[in-house]
């Protein structure tokens, strides 16, 4: 049970309450205060994702829910969960998804580009300006030496988020889920297979495996 | 050298295409991004693309900007813009269609079993970034011991990734990798 934050308006308020029907698409009761306190517009949409963008390093998953469920108030810790839960069945970067989601259910097809916008444009700006400056000075001094050392703790935090999501597959299933993170492995980390070759042979049968077993 | 036109549509393709596949986020598809633009386009080398996937780890922002390096690597700055727009565009209208639907299908049986189901498979191909982008950067024992270090510190506590990163950084710096 998410324990609401103390900063954020109970659960009984009619405020909280238009912003949940909006964000799940239902009848408002419009007697709340300043519409604009009760529905995040594209423009706060714009400038919250933004905040996120910049906050976080390699992945900001947890600083959208800090902005979200805990400076803003715009959703329940519930709700966050379930929102980034169908994120993260969705193809593509989880957070981005999660920005075009919630952006579209709080203000439609503008706060879905605003969040969008918000989001990824300071960081591509950055990253771009650090790829140039990597590709003017990356051969000088001990700059290799750096990169070198970065490039090996990089690879190190991928394996470490592969084990931490193996291990409650393993735990629940572990023949079934084993079988198809092996074969995965090894069709494109081994094999070096192109991956929609992999995807489309592996995918179905492990849907069909979880469907066979009760997921 | 193929025309910019052709390596900035062959970017647009490759990675609208990727943008549908990512199940699992942007990691599970590191190693078809390496295969295409080491293997099949030689845009780069390994140790170069080993160098960019760090370059965006240590930047602030969402973890796919590797995209953005990877078009900045191939055609320049409109290489980077596309690269990145074709990674999100894809995947993001698919959410705008699907964020309407979800409500009704939320507890379905076949979506719990679509999601059940992918997850082992993205895992492993998880797992395979990994490996790929350790065997171009591990090139010395004492690189492979930082990989190591690293893997074991974010499993086993709750530090900030970023203090692994900068110690691997400042230890280059201080000449501990030649």
């Amino acid at each position: 049970m998410y324990i609401a934050n103390r900063n954020c308006p109970s659960n009984e308020s009619v405020e909280l309450e238009n912003r949940r029907a909006r964000f799940h698409n239902r009848p408002m009761e419009m007697v709340g205060p300043s519409p604009a306190a009760v529905r995040p517009d594209a423009r706060a949409v714009f400038l919250a994702f933004l905040t996120v963008g910049l906050s976080g390093f390699g992945g900001v998953l947890p600083f959208a829910r800090r902005e979200l469920v805990e400076s803003r108030c715009w959703l329940s810790g519930e709700e966050f969960n379930e929102t980034l839960s169908l994120c993260q069945s969705l193809p593509g970067p989880n957070i981005v998804n999660l920005s075009v989601v919630v952006g579209s259910r709080f203000a439609g097809a503008g706060g879905a580009l605003g969040a969008l916008a918000g989001l990824i444009g300071a960081p591509v700006i950055i990253v771009i300006l650090l790829g140039a400056l990597y590709g003017r000075f990356a051969a000088v001094g001990r700059l290799p030496g750096a990169m070198a050392g970065l490039g090996a703790a990089a690879s190190g935090l991928v394996a470490a988020t592969a084990i931490k999501m193996a291990a409650p597959l393993i735990a629940r299933r572990p023949a079934s889920a084993g079988l198809f993170m092996a074969l995965a492995f090894a069709g494109v980390g081994l094999l070096v297979l192109p991956l929609p070759w992999v995807l489309f042979a592996l995918a179905p049968l492990s849907v069909a495996v979880a469907w066979k077993l009760g997921a | 050298m193929k025309p910019l036109g052709d390596t900035l549509g062959t970017l647009a393709v490759q990675f609208a295409i990727l943008s549908l596949l990512a199940f699992g986020g942007a990691n599970a598809v590191i190693p078809e991004i390496h295969r295409q633009s080491v293997e099949v386009h030689r845009w780069m080398s390994d140790q170069d693309f080993a160098a960019l996937f760090a370059l965006a780890q240590a930047a602030p922002g969402p973890n796919f900007m590797i995209s953005a390096l990877v078009g900045l690597k191939a055609a320049g700055l409109a290489g980077a813009l596309i690269a990145t727009a074709a990674f999100c565009a894809p995947s993001c209208l698919l959410a705008f269609w699907l964020a309407k639907l979800w409500d009704r299908h939320r507890d379905s049986p076949w979506r719990i079993a679509l999601a059940a189901g992918l997850a082992p498979v993205t895992v492993g191909l998880i797992a395979a970034s990994a490996w790929l982008l350790a065997r171009a950067a591990d090139l010395t024992w004492r690189l492979a011991a930082v990989t190591a270090a690293t893997a074991a510190v974010a499993v086993f506590t709750r530090l900030n990734p970023l203090w692994c990163l900068a110690a691997a950084a400042g230890l280059g710096l201080a000449g501990a990798f030649g």
